[in-house]
C-alpha cells in the first residue's frame, strides 16, 4: 500500500488559516489501512481543527468526506456537485489522491494533510516499512525476492558494501542491511550463483528518472 | 602496460608498492595540498587522492591529483559513484586521463547521512562494481557504454577497494573475485588491525586464484592514540581493532602512544611484506602524513624503486 503520516496540526492549521469553509477529505483506500486518511482520521482532525480554530476565535465550517478512492474518476466526481461551495479542500488521501482532486477541481485550493510516504507492508501493528520503488524493472527472482533498490541505502546491484555490521546498515542501526537478506535468502534457496553475476547498469528510464509514468493498456481502453 | 602508471610499472617489476593517501582541504587552498604532497614525495610509488570521504565536502579529488602531480608525486584518485551519474563519472575519467591521471580507485562511497550535507540527494546510478566495469570498458575498447567510439581511450590502472572484516564474511571473497573479474587491476584493503582474521581472507582468496589475477595491497593506518583506535573501533562500521592492539596501546603513556602507533605499524608492515599474495601495502596516516617516511621507512621499503 502507499503510507503516509499526518502532518503537524500546526502546520495544517496555517494552510487553513485563510478559509473559514472547507471539504475534509479522506479516502477509503490505502490510507485508512495505514490509518492516516480514513473516515476515523476525518472525524478525528475535522473535530481538531474545529477546537483550535474555536479557540482562535476564528470558527471553521468543514464538511466531512470520505470518499471511496481519491485517485479514482467516479468517486472523485462524486464531490463535484457542492465542491464549488467551499474555498479549499484539505486533503488526507496520498499525493497522488490530492493532485487527482486538484486537477479535477480547477478553481479550488487543495491542501495536503498528510506526508505521502513509501510503498510498504505493515510489519505489525502500527508499524509500516518500505518495500518498492516503482522502478518499472522488477529483479526480485534474482535477489531472493528482495530489492535492492529499495532495501539497500545505496540501491546497489552488487552488494553489500563495507558498511554492513551483523546484519545492521551503517546508515542507521534500525535499519537491516538488505544485501545481507538477499544472501540469507538466496543461500536459503540454494541459488547463490545469482549473487556472483555481473549485473549490468540498470535502466533507471523506467523508473522516475524518465520523467512522469503512464501506463496504457490498450485492451482496456 | 595498461595505463604505463608508475605504480603499475612497480608492481608489474615485481616490487612490493607502496601507496599513501592525502585528504585534500575543507577549502580552496591548494597549500595544504602542497604541504601533505611534500611529505608524501619519494616515499610512495603513487598517491591515493580521496574524494569527499564520510561524504564531507572537501576541494575535489581531481583537483588534488593535480595538485599533487605538480609536486612531483604520481597521484591515484578515488572517485565514488555517490555524488555522480554515468554521465558525469564519464566525464571526469575523461577529465582525469586527459590532465595525467593514470590510477584511479572506484568506490561507491559512504551514505550521505555521514556527512554535514545529510540532506543531499544521492546517486548510486551505478554501483562500484559496474563501475570499475565502466572504466574497463573505455580503456581496454575504446567505446562508451552506450557503444559509441571514444575519440582517445581513457588510460587508468583500475583500482578497488574490499573490506575484509564487513559482513558477511563468506562472500566477501567471492566479491574480490567479481571484482577482478569486472576489470580491477588492483586491491587496496580496508584498514587491517586483525591481522589473523586478515590471514583467513588471504588463504581464501589465494586459493581461488585471486592474488595471481588482482594486486593485493594491504591497507594500514597507524593509531595516534588509544583513543583513537577506540574511537575507530565504535564508530567506523566495519572497523576491526582486536583488544589486544588497544590493549597494546593502551599499556604505553599517553605521550608514548604515538611513538607505539608507529611501531606497531612498522611491524605489521614488515609482517605483510612476508605475507604470500601481497603485493604492497596502502598506508594511510589519517591528517598524519609527515610521519610517512618515518613509518615507510621503518619498515624498510625507502627509497622506492625507480622503474623506466
Amino acid at each position: 500500500m502507499i503510507t503516509g503520516t499526518p502532518k503537524p496540526i500546526e502546520e495544517i492549521l496555517e494552510m487553513v488559516e485563510p478559509y473559514d469553509n472547507i471539504i475534509l477529505a479522506g479516502c477509503h483506500g490505502c490510507v485508512t489501512v495505514c490509518r492516516v486518511g480514513g473516515e476515523k482520521e476525518v472525524q478525528v482532525l475535522a473535530s481538531t481543527l474545529r477546537l483550535a480554530r474555536e479557540a482562535s476565535g476564528k470558527t471553521i465550517k468543514i464538511r466531512e468526506v470520505s470518499l471511496e478512492r481519491q485517485c479514482d474518476p467516479e468517486y472523485v466526481e462524486q464531490m463535484r456537485p457542492y465542491v464549488n461551495d467551499y474555498q479549499a479542500v484539505l486533503s488526507i488521501a496520498c499525493g497522488a489522491g490530492i493532485q487527482f482532486l486538484a486537477e479535477k477541481f480547477t478553481t479550488t485550493p487543495l491542501l495536503p494533510g498528510i506526508n505521502t510516504g513509501f510503498l510498504g507492508v505493515t510489519e505489525r501493528q502500527g508499524e509500516w516499512a518500505e518495500r518498492c520503488q516503482g522502478c518499472g524493472d522488477c529483479v526480485l527472482h534474482l535477489t531472493g525476492g528482495i530489492c535492492p533498490v529499495t532495501r539497500c541505502a545505496k540501491s546497489l546491484f552488487h552488494g553489500p558494501c563495507g558498511g554492513s555490521v551483523q546484519g545492521i546498515c551503517e546508515v542507521d542501526k534500525s535499519i537491516k542491511c538488505g544485501w545481507q537478506l538477499i544472501i540469507d535468502r538466496l543461500k536459503d534457496l540454494n541459488q547463490m550463483d545469482n549473487y556472483t553475476k555481473f549485473k549490468p547498469f540498470k535502466g533507471w528510464s523506467s523508473a522516475r528518472d524518465g520523467g512522469p509514468r503512464r501506463i496504457i493498456r490498450e485492451d482496456m481502453i | 602496460m595498461k595505463s604505463g602508471s608508475n605504480l603499475e610499472k612497480v608492481l608489474a617489476a615485481g616490487h612490493f608498492s607502496v601507496t599513501a593517501e592525502c585528504g585534500p582541504p575543507r577549502g580552496a587552498d591548494p597549500d595544504v595540498v602542497r604541504k601533505k604532497a611534500a611529505f608524501v614525495k619519494g616515499n610512495v610509488d603513487a598517491c591515493n587522492v580521496t574524494d569527499n570521504q564520510t561524504s564531507v565536502v572537501r576541494m575535489s579529488s581531481l583537483a588534488g591529483c593535480m595538485l599533487i602531480k605538480e609536486q612531483g608525486v604520481e597521484p591515484l584518485i578515488q572517485m565514488v559513484v555517490r555524488d555522480r551519474n554515468r554521465i558525469a563519472l564519464q566525464s571526469d575519467l575523461l577529465g582525469a586521463s586527459a590532465l595525467g591521471v593514470r590510477n584511479i580507485l572506484c568506490l561507491s562511497g559512504d551514505h550521505q547521512k555521514f556527512g554535514d550535507d545529510p540532506q543531499a540527494k544521492n546517486v548510486f546510478d551505478i554501483d562500484s562494481m559496474q563501475f570499475i566495469h565502466l572504466v574497463r570498458l573505455m580503456r581496454d575498447e575504446g567505446i562508451f557504454p552506450s557503444g559509441k567510439k571514444l575519440e582517445g581511450a581513457p588510460k587508468f590502472f583500475i583500482g578497488c577497494a574490499v573490506n575484509p572484516f564487513a559482513d558477511p564474511f563468506e562472500i566477501r571473497v567471492p566479491r574480490l573475485k567479481m571484482k577482478a573479474t569486472a576489470g580491477a587491476d588492483f586491491v587496496q584493503t580496508q584498514c587491517i588491525y586483525n591481522m589473523k582474521k586478515f590471514k583467513e581472507y588471504m588463504e581464501l582468496a589465494k586459493k581461488e586464484g585471486l592474488h595471481e589475477k588482482v594486486k593485493i595491497l594491504a591497507g594500514v593506518t597507524p593509531l595516534k592514540s588509544a583513543g583513537m583506535g577506540k574511537f575507530m573501533r565504535k564508530m567506523v562500521a566495519g572497523m576491526d581493532i582486536p583488544e589486544e592492539v588497544i590493549a597494546r596501546i593502551s599499556a604505553e603513556p599517553k605521550e608514548k602512544q604515538a611513538a607505539k602507533g608507529i611501531e606497531m605499524c612498522i611491524e605489521q608492515i614488515q609482517e605483510l611484506k612476508e605475507m604470500e599474495g601481497i603485493s604492497g601495502v596502502h598506508v594511510m596516516a589519517i591528517e598524519w602524513e609527515e610521519k610517512l617516511a618515518e613509518i615507510i621507512g621503518g619498515a624498510g621499503l625507502l627509497p622506492r624503486p625507480v622503474v623506466e
